[in-house]
């Protein structure tokens, strides 16, 4: 006897298996993104796809660039440190066109309230005031300007 | 137009390499940015929040955080003399709306702004069983919005408890770091709208970064250090009583 008598029933069983392997190879490499494994178990292009989310709060150097006026008062003030979008919001639609995209007009009142309304749980050496007594419900812009809140500035002109 | 078998079978590697570049998806948003430069955490500094609620804002407007569900909040503690393992903790609306005046009298009152901590090993990044949550090459921890199939281990598993199932998407959600701005140079939208700078971004890997000498001069926590889960979210003037 030459040859193994089963040999062609064990070739037929090796083509099916290698015909399966290469269904599998080929319907992985079509479910799987390309970008899978790049830099670890997860698709690599998901980061890309978070970055380019769009941004909606401008950030402080995009007001520099134009309202130098309001920057040069407020640092001399005691919210230099305070970015303008924290009272005015978010900006990146103003900045894109300043023209027609207008900031909102602020009510004092809410807005200063926010931070200077006394609350045991602040920092005991933040100013803070309780409203009815300190101002008898006047806007605070009537003696504070927000942009250097001391009296001695000048209040609202 | 007609086409003979030869000229289809001419075609057939063109196409196939067409495909391939589908495939590859979207090329890099930000080019001036290498992810192998940085090393993101955040520094909070308890002792300079004053709990306006100005970050939970911010954050919703910037990332569209569905109402009644925060990537960020900030809670009130309140600490009777000496009993630490028992604080009177509240979050009214997670702080959005700042916080009313404090009900109990005496002892110590203090908030803490919350958010992802981008642990560098994270348990929520391991349960994942699909992939669909990582942590980039700069320390980030993000969700694939579309791998995530909504399985919610990681919300279970996440020792801190940022993260939620967002209801329109049925999707994990939590703090991205604002991974779209600090890629573009700018700050998160918390620390942007932060009037008192209690939150600073910190970029751990750039020897610049102002956050090396505060890390050394000050005594500064991470929550839950005995879970080993690599917080980079580090506190300044952490109350033992903070859980």
């Amino acid at each position: 006897m030459s040859r193994f008598k089963d040999a062609e029933h064990l070739l037929r069983l090796l083509l099916v298996f290698l015909a399966g392997m290469v269904v599998f190879v080929v319907v992985r490499r079509i479910l799987v993104p390309r970008s899978f494994g790049e830099y670890g178990h997860y698709r690599g292009n998901a980061i890309s796809e978070i970055a380019s989310q769009p941004v909606v709060f401008a950030g402080h150097s995009s007001c520099e660039t134009c309202h130098t006026d309001v920057v040069a008062v407020k640092a001399r003030g005691a919210h230099a440190r305070v970015n303008c979008e924290a009272c005015h919001g978010a900006q990146a639609k103003h900045t894109e066109d300043p023209g027609t995209v207008q900031p909102p007009k602020l009510d004092t009142a809410v807005l200063c309230s926010r931070c200077h309304a006394s609350n045991a749980a602040k920092p005991a050496h933040f100013p803070q005031v309780a409203a009815e007594e300190h101002s008898s419900g006047l806007p605070c812009d009537t003696c504070h300007q927000p942009h250097n809140p001391r009296i001695a500035s000048g209040g609202k002109q | 137009m007609k086409f003979s078998r030869r000229q289809i079978l001419i075609l057939l590697p063109a196409a196939a390499a067409a495909w391939d570049a589908v495939l590859a998806g979207t090329p890099e948003t930000a080019p001036n940015y290498a992810m192998t430069e940085h090393w993101w955490g955040m520094l909070v500094d308890v002792s300079k929040c004053i709990g306006c609620g100005n970050c939970v804002r911010a954050c919703a407007t910037e990332n569209e955080v569905p109402e009644g569900y925060f990537r960020t909040w900030v809670e009130r503690y309140h600490v009777d003399d000496y009993n630490l393992a028992e604080p009177i903790v509240d979050s009214p609306d997670g702080g959005k709306q700042g916080f009313p005046p404090a009900l109990q009298a005496g002892g110590k009152n203090f908030f803490v702004p919350k958010m992802c901590n981008h642990c560098a090993e994270s348990p929520c990044t391991q349960v994942c069983p699909v992939g669909a949550t990582f942590i980039t090459p700069d320390g980030v921890v993000l969700i694939d919005k579309k791998y995530c199939i909504g399985c919610r281990y990681c919300i279970q598993a996440c020792p801190y408890g940022c993260r939620f199932l967002n209801p329109h998407t049925e999707t994990a959600e939590k703090c991205s770091l604002c991974y779209h701005r600090i890629t573009k140079g700018l700050t998160t939208a918390c620390c942007e709208a932060c009037p008192t700078g209690a939150r600073q971004l910190a970029d751990l890997k750039n020897p610049k970064d102002p956050i090396h000498e505060f890390l050394r001069t000050h005594t500064v926590q991470v929550l839950k250090p005995h879970m080993a889960t690599g917080a980079k979210l580090f506190y300044n003037d952490l109350d033992g009583s903070v859980r």
